[in-house]
C-alpha cells in the first residue's frame, strides 16, 4: 500500500477568465521523487503555490501532507520545504546564521539546529566555509546549502523549482545525488526543471500543457507510451504547439 | 512568538552589515542637524553697512556707533556721495548702506523728525530684509531714548519688530522641527520599503512566505528594528539640540516623544504601502524620495512658511502628514504648549496611519491570493 502525501482532485485556479489550472488530479507517495515538467506558462507555479499554501485553488480538493490546502494552508506551511529558482539563502549572513535563521522559522530548538548545522557542513564537506558570508560562496555551493537549509527541519514534502538552473554539470550531478539521499529517508521531493535529461531521474513525471496534466507516469512508461527514446521527445509532442 | 525574534534579529543583523544603511541610520541625522545649525545659518551676524553721512554731527554719529555695536553689523567704510553706493553694494562685501540726510541734529530738534534712508542688496532677499528689520529696529530703540533723554518729543521711525517665542531669533529652533520630521520620512518610509523590495528582488520573499511565519509577522519584524532605531534617532537629535544649540524641550517631553512614536509609526506604514505597490528597489527609493522627501522638505512649511504659497501648494501640503507634525513638534518643543492645542494635527496623523496600514493589508492579501 502507497502511502500518499498528496492528493489533488479536480484542482481549478481561475484568473478572472484566465483558467491556469484546469482540473489537476494526481497523487504523489511519500519518499517519491515527483517530477513536474511544463513549458513556461504551463501552470507549473500556480499549482505549486497552491500546494505550498500560498494561494488558495479556485475550486477541488488540495490534501497535502495531511491538511487541506484551502482550510489549513498554516499546517501545511510547518510540514514542507521550499527552495525556489531564485536563491533564498540572505547574501550578507554567514552560513551558520542563514541555517540559524530558517532552523528558528520553522521552530526547531536551539541545540537541535546546531546539530544538524554540525552534520550538514560535515557531509557537504564545507566545515570551513560555516562563518563566511553567503555573497562569499560560489553558486553550485549556495544552490545545495539553499537544499540542504530547505530540509533542515524534515519536512514531509520539499518543493524544488528550477533548483539547478545556471549551475555546472558537477554541481547538477551533485546536487541529485542530495536529492536521491533526501528521498531515501522519507522525504517527498517535489522538482520541476526544464532540463530533460533530469526527468530521466524522477520516479514519476508528469507534463502540463495549457494548464492540464496531459501525461503521468514513469519516465520508462512515458517514453514506451508515446513511442519516445527520451523524455525530451515525450515533452516535445506533448507541449509542441499546435499538435492537435 | 520565538519564530518572530528569530526574525527580528536577522533584520538588525542586515542593518548593522550594511555600511549605507547604518550611514543613514546614524550619520545622516547627526549630520543634518550640525550643518543646518552652523551652516545653514539664516541669522544675521556681522553683516557689514557703510555710512553715507551727509551732516556729521553729534546724533548720526551716536546713531552710527549704536548700529556698530549691537553685535549685528561690521562697519564698513565711509562714503562720500551718492555715486558710490552703487559701486559698494556691487563689492558684495556691504550688505547695507544708512544714508544720514543734511543736518540731520537740526532737523530733528526743529522740525522733531529727520530721515534715515536705508539701502539694502536686493539680490539676497533674506538678507536684505532681515538688515533692514535689524537697523530699524535699534533706530526705534535710539528713537526711544531720545524721547526719555527729553530732547524730543516726536519719533524718527516707528517699527514695530518683535519675534515670538524665537527672541534671539535663532534659526535652530525652525530646524530641529524640521530636521527631525524629514529623518523620520527617510528613514521610515524609505529603508523599510527598500528592505522588503529586496526580499522581493532577492527571492527570499517567497522563501518567506511559505514558511510558518504569518505575512503580519513578517511585516512586524521589519517594522520593529527601525521603530527602535529612529527612536533613538529621536534622542540623539533631541540631545544634540539641547547640548549643542542650547534648545531645550519647553513643553512636556513625554507628549513629545509620543507624537514623535506616532509620526514614526505613520512613516513606518508608508514605507510599507509603498513596498505593497512596487517590485524593486529602485522604484521604492524613487516614490519614497519624490513622493515623501520632496513634499516633506517643501511643503510642509519646514523651510517656506505655507502660508506665502499658491492657494493650490496649500491644499496639497494640507494632505501631507510632515506638514502636521512640524505644527505638533514646534508647538511642544518650543512654545511648550499642551495636548489641547494639537489634538487635531494629532487626530490627523492617527488616521493617516490607520488609512495607510488597512491600504497596505489588502494590497499584501489581493497579491497572495
Amino acid at each position: 500500500m502507497k502511502n500518499t502525501v498528496i492528493s489533488v482532485r479536480n484542482l481549478v485556479k481561475k484568473f478572472g477568465n484566465f483558467i491556469a489550472n484546469d482540473n489537476l488530479t494526481f497523487e504523489v507517495y511519500k519518499g517519491e521523487i515527483f517530477g513536474f515538467l511544463g513549458a513556461n506558462g504551463a501552470g507549473k507555479t500556480t499549482a505549486i503555490r497552491i500546494l505550498s499554501g500560498l494561494s488558495k485553488p479556485t475550486s477541488g480538493e488540495v490534501i497535502v501532507a495531511g491538511f487541506d490546502a484551502r482550510k489549513q494552508p498554516e499546517q501545511i506551511k510547518k510540514n514542507i520545504g521550499y527552495m525556489c529558482q531564485k536563491f533564498s539563502l540572505y547574501e550578507d549572513l554567514t552560513v551558520k546564521e542563514n541555517i540559524m535563521l530558517y532552523g528558528g522559522i520553522y521552530g526547531m530548538k536551539k541545540q537541535l539546529i546546531r546539530d544538524r548545522t554540525r552534520s550538514l557542513l560535515e557531509r557537504l564537506q564545507f566545515e570551513e566555509y560555516g562563518d563566511r558570508l553567503i555573497a562569499a560562496l560560489p553558486l553550485g555551493l549556495k544552490q545545495k546549502l539553499a537544499f540542504s537549509v530547505a530540509v533542515l527541519h524534515e519536512p514531509k514534502i520539499v518543493f524544488l523549482d528550477e533548483p539547478t538552473g545556471g549551475v555546472d554539470p558537477i554541481t547538477r550531478r551533485q546536487f541529485w545525488e542530495m536529492i536521491y539521499e533526501t528521498a531515501a529517508r522519507g522525504i517527498t521531493v517535489f522538482v520541476t526543471t526544464h532540463y530533460m535529461d533530469e526527468a530521466e531521474y524522477c520516479d514519476r513525471v508528469s507534463i502540463m500543457n495549457e494548464g492540464k496534466i496531459e501525461a503521468l507516469d514513469t519516465p520508462a512508461g512515458l517514453k514506451k507510451q508515446y513511442q519516445a527514446g527520451s523524455i525530451e521527445e515525450v515533452f516535445i509532442s506533448i507541449a509542441r504547439p499546435g499538435k492537435n | 512568538m520565538k519564530r518572530f525574534l528569530v526574525f527580528v534579529k536577522k533584520e538588525f543583523l542586515h542593518i548593522f552589515r550594511d555600511v549605507r544603511t547604518m550611514i543613514i541610520l546614524f550619520l545622516i541625522p547627526g549630520a543634518l542637524i550640525l550643518l543646518f545649525g552652523f551652516v545653514v545659518n539664516t541669522d544675521l551676524k556681522n553683516a557689514t553697512v557703510s555710512f553715507l553721512d551727509l551732516s556729521r554731527d553729534e546724533m548720526t554719529v551716536k546713531l552710527t556707533d549704536k548700529i556698530c555695536s549691537s553685535g549685528f553689523f561690521f562697519r564698513g567704510e565711509n562714503l562720500d556721495s551718492y555715486q558710490e553706493i552703487d559701486q559698494a553694494l556691487r563689492g558684495n562685501k556691504i550688505k547695507a548702506v544708512i544714508i544720514f540726510e543734511k543736518d540731520f541734529s537740526r532737523k530733528l530738534i526743529s522740525d522733531g523728525k529727520a530721515t534715515v534712508n536705508i539701502i539694502t542688496d536686493g539680490s539676497e532677499p533674506n538678507m536684505a530684509t532681515m538688515a533692514t528689520n535689524y537697523i530699524s529696529a535699534i533706530i526705534a530703540d535710539f528713537n526711544s531714548e531720545l524721547v526719555t533723554n527729553g530732547t524730543t518729543a516726536t519719533l524718527l521711525v516707528q517699527p514695530e519688530v518683535r519675534m515670538f517665542y524665537n527672541p534671539s531669533l535663532k534659526s535652530q529652533h525652525m530646524f530641529v522641527p524640521g530636521v527631525i520630521t524629514l529623518i523620520m520620512i527617510l528613514i521610515c518610509a524609505l529603508m523599510t520599503s527598500i528592505t522588503i523590495t529586496r526580499e522581493k528582488e532577492f527571492g527570499t520573499m517567497e522563501a518567506l512566505l511559505v514558511s510558518p511565519l504569518k505575512p503580519i509577522q513578517i511585516i512586524l519584524g521589519k517594522i520593529v528594528p527601525y521603530f527602535i532605531l529612529s527612536f533613538v534617532d529621536v534622542i540623539i537629535i533631541l540631545l544634540l539640540s539641547r547640548y549643542v544649540f542650547d534648545l531645550p524641550v519647553k513643553g512636556s517631553i513625554i507628549l513629545l516623544l509620543a507624537e514623535t512614536m506616532l509620526y514614526i509609526l505613520m512613516s513606518l506604514s508608508l514605507g510599507i504601502l509603498i513596498s505593497s505597490v512596487v517590485n524593486t528597489m529602485q522604484q521604492a527609493i524613487f516614490i519614497s524620495l519624490v513622493g515623501m522627501m520632496l513634499p516633506a522638505i517643501l511643503l510642509s512649511g519646514f523651510i517656506y512658511p505655507i502660508g506665502n504659497m499658491p492657494k493650490i501648494y496649500d491644499w496639497i501640503s494640507a494632505i501631507m502628514p510632515p506638514r502636521y507634525f512640524i505644527i505638533i513638534i514646534k508647538n511642544v518643543m518650543i512654545k511648550g504648549t499642551g495636548f489641547s492645542y494639537i489634538w487635531k494635527e494629532t487626530l490627523f496623523l492617527v488616521l493617516f496611519t490607520l488609512f495607510a496600514i488597512v491600504l497596505s493589508i489588502r494590497k499584501f492579501n489581493i497579491r497572495l491570493q
